[in-house]
């Protein structure tokens, strides 16, 4: 067997959440360091992994790096993990958003060994998702991350934070709770728990015990509610509002992707027919997402939240991807949530900058601080314009992408009106990005901001690691889009197109 | 006479009985924990010698020795073993009586260890007697005001559950001329459904011991008695009674249903019904009462009804399940032993608590995840077990009776049951925010005993071992479940 590679970086960081928090008399500065040392590994793992990832055409459909070992002989589980062209992108951008968030939270002085052991651990639970080819253990890593996102909203968050760290776990257990009841009725239905069988399988294993459709929807309520998907969305605003940045750089940047993953590796996969049958519902929910989550965004005035809105809308493109049902539209989806992850984690950032130096994020008291932060200014616009869709950012060839593929696919009656009414979105996307960029760092330059500093070292560090990759994707997007393609192609093989 | 298949029981008493006697002549009472743990520890291991032997009965057919009998007195001995360990800070303060303290836990043990092994409605009784009188004096043994109401509560409504379940058995023996369960079951199956129909004698008679031993296993609405009792008992008897006394409940019945009522289908379909129903009933109401409590014994006591809901779905799930089909068996075994080491685990981060504190409000552990952080962490990791979140035993016990629910048609009880766990998370939570983001009352540590720190790191590395190499437990947890029908 060769070396574990996915169980490394899946449990490195765990591994420094525990030293954390049960090695006595550690200091602030080394506990941080210890998180930078347990993060960066699984940075360099992934980056190794998507290098030496077999990206010819016999790859297709294949998962690489697999491991496997028994785990629950009683109801025949496993410790399946594995990786393939769709997984491999979200486990680099998680890999990535954890070493920058624990940057990005360097300056946490409050209750600092509890702070990134949980933000260790939240990091180890979300890498699991992404590399479980079990259902069941997939199902395990996707609980685990409640509880740390609890203690970081509540702890160290703002505002209403507790309010939001319940609604937080309650939508998420609720969501959890109707996949738990899709898995059980899935594997009994099937006795399989392997996602990899269940997909190859596809419904011919289904005997008469319970109709597939149930399960589809069972199992889609829980990861609508992650990406969310409106009406299943009024967690969000509150979550990512409220959490510390480091938190809503994980929340918005990878969390919600696992929403938008399990379709595609579980509902879309193992219920191809089910999927297109219920296509063109879904691609209409889509449509209700992008436009309500822009026009919400609208006329919001936190800066934070302006962006958690925004966050809706723009996972309504992911869902209008999947459910397009073409090549085309789904590698677009896929390659939405890596840009979205890093274009919305940098937004949040910056926004956790703002605030943080300015100590305000009403987008009435802010203005003219493109003159007390002129980097920090720069750096927002680029976040804002990438958000925008602006070609050369990784944003413009997600969304130019999906619209392409959604527009050309055959598989949904009436796509193409829905994908003319969703490219409204980005019109009125441009609206809020650019009224929010004038709020905050354009127009009379206050007095009141006068001492206020632009980002140190470190914050110029991680602000370049986020622009240089936003950049590389936007201009040369093949180097994802290779790879996502062979997680796709066995997915249409699937739907027979 | 099989004697020597006795042996658990007889060694058990033998200690029960040197405790007390001990009690009179020596006193350094620490040497009381160390011969009830050694009885214990004796006791448990003639079981372990016993376990994976062929299934006998003894004393003409009174008593089974099988792999579920030992299976549960290795349980209830284990949790004995933690409950005495957990109770030394709390019993030492006592003036008097500390060696009737722990012989009561011995007796108490013993008549659970017998109640998991009768196969004849009569020595069941004895056994329900023989626990239920133990823990009604255990109850009471702090004599102040609180303590001695919830005796007396507990006494009078457990007298009423005998009476009830002492008149079905009447009608279950007037019906089938039988007190021994596989003979009830031979002559039972030996009758045309018409003949059982005509009558309602069974029927009756199965609802009444429904009844009687619902109030054991604290099942709406046969749960009036449950918050009282559990925050007026001494703690380390509330956390007695939430599990070990639980577990035997469940124990008996399903011995008794499944031995004496399993077949034909027609029948266990009828109680598997009414079980299913009581479980809906139980997690509902014990979820949602329990979210305004703000006592952390009471919202415990609410939290076990639920809990018993849970547990009812296995019992649904065997009723439901062709004979040969262990998994419900198998399913709630596991879910017994999750639920036994978690609820000690939270009940013992408690008493170190609330030696401290003493008090038993929630608002009071504010802070203690500075004043505390280990004993906070603990009992942080069990209510996350109880909510059923992974990685803890809790979420694979729920996990295994759930599967075993969908594969019998039960989705709408499982339905139920994972949106009654999102309801738990709330009040379960409120609890880890108070410890954790709440500011400390004082800057004061809170100290544990030595003895009281194992007991609490033995339940809590068990959580996390049933939770994610749950393998083995289920194994045993499967062979006791093929249990021996006479």
């Amino acid at each position: 067997m060769s070396f574990p590679y996915l169980t490394t970086i899946i449990f490195l960081p765990v591994a420094g959440a525990i030293l954390i928090a049960f090695v006595p008399g550690l200091q602030d500065r080394v506990i941080r360091r210890i998180a930078a040392i347990f993060t960066f590994v699984p940075l360099a793992l992934s980056i190794f992994l998507f290098a030496i990832f077999d990206k010819s055409a016999g790859a297709v459909g294949v998962f690489q790096f697999e491991e496997m070992v028994s785990w629950i002989p009683a109801i025949n589980a496993h410790y399946h993990l594995g990786v393939d062209g769709l997984s491999l992108p979200l486990v680099v951008l998680m890999t990535f958003l954890g070493f920058l968030v624990v940057l990005i939270s360097w300056k946490i002085n409050l209750r600092v060994r509890e702070y990134f052991a949980w933000l260790l651990l939240l990091e180890t639970s979300i890498l699991g998702v992404f590399c479980s080819l079990d259902l069941l253990l997939f199902f395990v890593f996707w609980e685990i991350e409640v509880i740390p996102m609890y203690f970081l909203i509540s702890i160290w968050g703002s505002g209403r934070k507790e309010y939001s760290a319940i609604k937080y776990v309650v939508y998420t257990l609720f969501g959890s709770a109707m996949m738990l009841a899709g898995i059980l009725s899935l594997y009994f239905t099937t006795g399989s728990l392997s996602m990899v069988e269940l997909a190859q399988g596809g419904l011919a294993m289904i005997q008469s015990i319970m109709p597939a459709t149930p399960i589809f929807f069972l199992l889609l309520i829980g990861f609508a509610v992650k990406l969310p998907v409106v009406p299943l969305h009024t967690w969000l605003p509150d979550a990512h509002t409220d959490a510390p940045t480091a938190g809503s750089v994980v929340l918005a940047g990878a969390l919600i992707k696992m929403g938008g993953y399990g379709m595609i590796r579980v509902c879309v996969s193992i219920f191809p027919q089910v999927a297109h049958q219920y296509a063109p519902l879904l691609v209409a929910f889509a449509v209700i997402s992008v436009l309500y989550g822009a026009a919400v965004t609208l006329r919001q005035t936190d800066l934070k939240r302006l962006i958690a809105y925004s966050s809706i809308s723009h996972m309504g493109y992911v869902l209008l991807g999947v459910f397009a049902l073409s090549q085309v539209s789904l590698t677009g989806a896929a390659l939405q949530m890596f840009s979205h992850g890093l274009i919305t984690g940098l937004l949040f950032a910056m926004a956790g900058l703002v605030m943080h130096n300015a100590e305000e994020r009403d987008l009435r008291q802010l203005g003219g601080l493109a003159r007390q932060m002129p980097i920090i200014a720069v750096v927002f616009s680029i976040a804002g314009l990438g958000s925008l869709g602006l070609p050369t950012t990784s944003g413009f060839a997600a969304e130019f992408i999906t619209f392409v593929g959604c527009f050309s696919s055959t598989a949904v009656a009436g796509i193409r009106v829905y994908t003319i009414l969703a490219v409204f979105g980005i019109v009125i996307t441009a609206g809020y990005i650019l009224w929010m960029l004038q709020r905050v760092f354009f127009g009379p330059v206050l007095e009141k901001f006068n001492r206020v500093k632009d980002a140190d070292n470190l914050e110029k560090g991680y602000m370049f690691a986020f622009v240089a990759v936003i950049m590389l994707v936007g201009i040369y997007p093949a180097i994802l889009t290779d790879v996502i393609k062979l997680g796709i192609l066995p997915i249409m093989g699937l739907l027979g197109g | 006479m099989n004697l020597g298949l006795f042996i658990p029981e007889l060694s058990l008493v033998t200690f029960a009985i040197a405790v007390v006697l001990l009690d009179l002549f020596i006193q350094r009472k620490g040497w009381l924990v160390v011969v009830s743990i050694a009885g214990l520890a004796v006791s448990a291991g003639f079981s372990i010698a016993m376990w994976g032997g062929s299934s006998q009965a003894i004393f003409n057919n009174m008593l089974a020795v099988d792999n579920f009998a030992l299976f549960f007195k290795l349980l209830f001995l284990g949790i004995a073993a933690l409950v005495i360990l957990a109770s030394t800070d709390y019993v030492s303060k006592f003036a008097r009586f500390q060696g009737e303290y722990y012989a009561l836990v011995l007796l108490s043990t013993l008549g659970m260890m017998l109640m998991a092994a009768t196969v004849e409605l009569i020595s069941i009784y004895i056994a329900l007697e023989l626990t239920s009188i133990s823990l009604y004096i255990l109850v009471g043994f702090l004599k102040d005001s609180k303590s001695s109401e919830a005796s007396l509560k507990y006494l009078l409504l457990g007298a009423v559950a005998s009476a009830v379940l002492l008149f079905g058995m009447a009608l279950v023996f007037g019906f089938t001329g039988k007190t021994q369960l596989g003979e009830i079951a031979q002559a039972i199956q030996a009758m045309s459904p018409q003949t059982v129909l005509a009558s309602p004698g069974l029927i009756l008679g199965m609802v009444l011991l429904v009844a009687g031993f619902g109030f054991k296993i604290a099942a709406v609405p046969f749960h009036m008695w449950v918050p009282d009792v559990y925050e007026g008992a001494p703690t380390p008897i509330t956390a007695y009674l939430s599990v070990a006394s639980k577990a035997a409940g469940f124990a008996i019945i399903l011995r008794v249903f499944y031995s004496a009522f399993g077949l034909p289908q027609w029948l266990s379909l009828d109680w598997g019904l009414i079980f299913a129903v009581l479980s809906a009933i139980g997690m509902t109401l014990g979820n949602i009462v329990a979210i305004p409590q703000t006592n952390i014994k009471r919202m415990l006591g609410y939290s076990s009804i639920a809990q018993a809901g849970y547990l009812m779905v296995g019992l649904a799930v065997v009723g439901f399940s062709p004979a040969a089909d262990i998994v419900g068996r198998s399913s709630l075994l596991f879910f017994l032993v999750a639920y036994a080491l978690t609820n000690l685990g939270a009940f013992i981060a408690i008493i170190a608590i609330s030696n401290k504190l003493n008090s038993d409000l929630i608002d009071d552990y504010s802070g203690m995840g500075k004043r505390a952080p280990l004993l906070a962490l603990a009992l942080t990791l069990c209510l996350i077990s109880l909510t059923g979140i992974p990685p803890a035993a809790g979420f694979m016990a729920k996990f295994y009776i759930f599967s075993g629910a969908v594969n019998h048609g039960l989705l709408w009880l499982v339905i139920i049951a994972v949106i009654n766990s999102v309801i738990s998370a709330y009040y379960y939570l409120r609890v880890v925010k108070v410890m954790w983001l709440g500011e400390p009352v004082s800057a004061e540590k809170v100290p544990s005993s030595g003895a009281l720190r194992v007991a609490l790191s033995l339940s809590c590395l068990g959580v996390l071992l049933l939770g994610i190499v749950p393998g083995l437990m289920m194994r045993l947890a499967e062979i006791a479940a093929k249990m021996f029908v006479f």
